[in-house]
C-alpha cells in the first residue's frame, strides 16, 4: 500500500522550552510552532500592548547578501531606496514578480560585513526557500547570498521592551525605530534592531543558534515579558494594520492596491527600474481597481479571511482577507480589498456570515495607534 | 455528573425530565482558546440530532457546535452574548448554550457516559 511521505516538520532551537512552557504547538510553514501558552491568545495580545511580549520568530529565513555590489543589486528585485540606506538602518520591502505582484515581503537592514556594505534580510519562513532561490539565481554572480541556517530570531514586543533590554545592553535604548546594530546580549554575538510587527515598540534579536534558548530564558525570568505564540502575533499585527504575507499580499496584489505604494521609494519610481515598474506605475498614476482597506464590522461576531464584501447595494465589491477578534479594540477587526469605489472611509459595506449578512463599515489602518520610538 | 453524556464531537447533554441542557465539554473549549462570540441558534427552532447547532468563534477561527440529541430550542443562553468566555471559565455551568425538549429521548443512549468520554478524549491525544 501507498502512503505518502511524510513532511518533514523542522523545529526552532526553542522548541523544548515551548513545550516546557506548556505551549500548544502546530505546524506552520513547515515548523512546529506555539499558537499559545497556556495563559491564551488574549492574554498574550494584551501582555504585549501592556508591558511585553516574546516571540520566537526563528522560523522566519535570514540572510546576509554581500560580495560584489549587494546594494545596486538588490534594486533590481525590490521597489525600495535600498542604496539610500545608511549603515544600519532598515526598510520594509517587496520582492516582485514581472507582473507588478509580491513575491514576499521582508525586512532589509544596511550593514557592514568587514567594512564592505552588506544587506541582511529577514523574509518569511513559507517563502523563505522560494526567495533565496530567486535571489541566488536572479543576482548570480553580482553578490553572494549567505543563508544564515546557525542563527535564531526573537521578537521581544510592547512598551517595557526597551526597559527590558536595557537591562542587558543599556546601548538598545539609543536606537530608534528601524535601526540595527551588532551588540553582545547575555554573552552572545547578536544583531538588534529596532523593529518587530505587531504595532508596538521593540526589537528583533538574530542570535546564534546555540544561545537563543539561554537569552530567552534570561528574558522571560523578567516579570514584564510574557512568551507569545503566533495566534497573538496574527490579532496583534491585525490591529497593527500590517500584511499578512499569502492572506493579505500575495503574487496577484500590486503594492499599490496593497496599500503599500509608501514601499516604493521616490527615486525608484521615477527610474521605474523594479519588476512590474509598468503596472505599479499604472496603478499609482491612475490608481488600481481594488484597495486594501481596514474593515469594522458591526456587532461581535467575527468575519474571516474569504467572506464575501458586498456594497450596499448588495453588489460583491471584494473579500476579506484577514479577519478575527481584536482584544484591544474589543471587537471584531478585518482587512480585505474592495473596489476603489467603496474604499473611502466610512463606506458601508454588508460582509457574507453563515448565511447572512453583517453590516460594516470602511475603516482607516490601523486600528491601534502604532507606538514605536521614531527618530525625533 | 451521572446524566451528562458526551458526544464524539465534544457537546454535551445533561437531562432533566424533558429538557437537555447543551454546550461544549471542558475539552472542547480548551482546544478552541479564548471564546469571543457565540452564535446562539433562535428560540423555536427544530434541530435534528447533529444538526449545526450554534458556532463558536475563538480568537483564531469558527467552530460549528452539533446538537449532541434532537429537540426543540426552548430556551437560550443570553449571558454569552455578553460574556462569551464563560464558555472557557465554566464550560459545564454558566458556559451553556441551549435547552432542547427532547424529540426521542432514546437518542440518548448513543452517546458516551463521563467515563467513557474521558477515555475518549485521552485517546485523542
Amino acid at each position: 500500500m501507498a502512503t505518502a511521505p511524510e513532511t518533514e516538520v523542522h523545529k526552532t532551537p526553542l522548541y523544548d522550552l515551548h513545550v516546557s512552557l506548556g505551549a500548544r504547538m502546530v505546524p506552520f510553514a513547515g515548523y512546529a510552532m506555539p499558537v499559545q501558552y497556556p495563559a491564551g491568545i488574549i492574554a498574550e495580545h494584551n501582555a504585549t500592548r501592556a508591558a511585553a511580549g516574546l516571540f520566537d520568530v526563528s522560523h522566519m529565513g535570514q540572510a546576509l547578501l554581500c560580495g560584489g555590489d549587494p546594494v545596486t543589486s538588490f534594486e533590481r528585485l525590490v521597489p525600495g531606496d535600498i542604496a539610500g540606506l545608511a549603515t544600519g538602518r532598515m526598510r520594509y520591502t517587496l520582492l516582485l514578480n514581472d507582473a507588478g505582484g509580491i513575491r514576499d515581503d521582508l525586512m532589509v537592514t544596511r550593514i557592514e560585513e568587514n567594512g564592505v556594505p552588506a544587506l541582511f534580510l529577514v523574509v518569511n519562513a513559507a517563502c523563505k526557500d522560494a526567495d533565496f532561490d530567486h535571489i541566488a539565481t536572479q543576482l548570480g554572480g553580482d553578490a553572494e547570498l549567505q543563508i544564515l541556517e546557525d542563527r535564531a530570531l526573537l521578537a521581544l514586543q510592547g512598551p517595557k521592551a526597551e526597559r527590558v533590554l536595557g537591562e542587558l545592553a543599556p546601548e538598545c535604548r539609543d536606537l530608534v525605530f528601524m535601526q540595527g546594530v551588532e551588540m553582545t546580549l547575555d554573552g552572545a554575538a547578536a544583531y538588534v534592531t529596532r523593529s518587530g510587527y505587531t504595532g508596538e515598540d521593540g526589537f528583533e534579536i538574530s542570535v546564534p543558534n546555540e544561545a537563543v534558548e539561554d537569552l530567552a530564558r534570561r528574558l522571560l525570568a523578567h516579570d514584564d515579558v510574557a512568551p507569545v505564540g503566533l495566534g497573538a502575533r496574527d490579532s496583534l499585527r491585525l490591529e497593527a494594520g500590517l500584511c499578512l504575507y499569502g492572506h493579505d499580499i500575495d503574487e496577484t496584489t500590486s503594492p499599490i492596491e496593497a496599500g503599500l505604494a509608501w514601499a516604493v521609494g521616490k527615486r525608484r519610481r521615477a527610474a521605474a527600474d523594479f519588476p512590474g515598474a509598468e503596472v505599479i506605475l499604472d496603478h499609482l498614476t491612475d490608481g488600481p481597481a481594488r484597495k486594501r482597506v481596514g474593515i469594522l464590522p458591526e456587532g461581535r461576531a467575527p468575519v474571516r479571511e474569504g467572506a464575501v464584501i458586498r456594497d450596499a447595494g448588495d453588489t460583491e465589491i471584494g473579500m476579506v482577507t484577514s479577519g478575527g477578534f481584536g482584544p484591544t479594540v474589543g471587537g471584531p477587526v478585518a482587512m480585505g480589498y474592495v473596489n476603489s469605489a467603496s474604499a473611502a472611509m466610512g463606506t458601508a459595506l454588508n460582509i457574507e456570515l453563515r448565511g447572512r449578512t453583517v453590516a460594516a463599515t470602511v475603516a482607516d489602518l490601523p486600528f491601534v495607534p502604532a507606538n514605536y520610538k521614531r527618530a525625533s | 455528573m451521572a446524566n451528562r453524556k458526551y458526544s464524539e464531537d465534544h457537546e454535551w447533554v445533561e437531562v432533566d425530565g424533558d429538557t437537555g441542557t447543551i454546550g461544549i465539554s471542558d475539552y472542547a473549549q480548551e482546544q478552541l482558546g479564548d471564546v469571543v462570540f457565540v452564535e446562539l441558534p433562535d428560540v423555536g427552532k427544530l434541530l435534528d440530532r447533529s444538526d449545526e447547532a450554534a458556532v463558536v468563534e475563538s480568537v483564531k477561527a469558527a467552530a460549528e457546535v452539533y446538537a449532541p440529541v434532537g429537540g426543540e430550542v426552548i430556551e437560550v443562553n443570553d449571558a454569552l452574548n455578553g460574556d462569551p468566555s464563560l464558555v472557557n471559565t465554566d464550560a459545564f455551568g454558566d458556559g451553556w448554550f441551549a435547552k432542547l425538549r427532547l424529540t426521542d429521548p432514546a437518542e440518548l443512549d448513543d452517546l458516551m457516559d463521563e467515563a467513557t468520554y474521558k477515555t475518549y478524549c485521552e485517546g485523542l491525544g
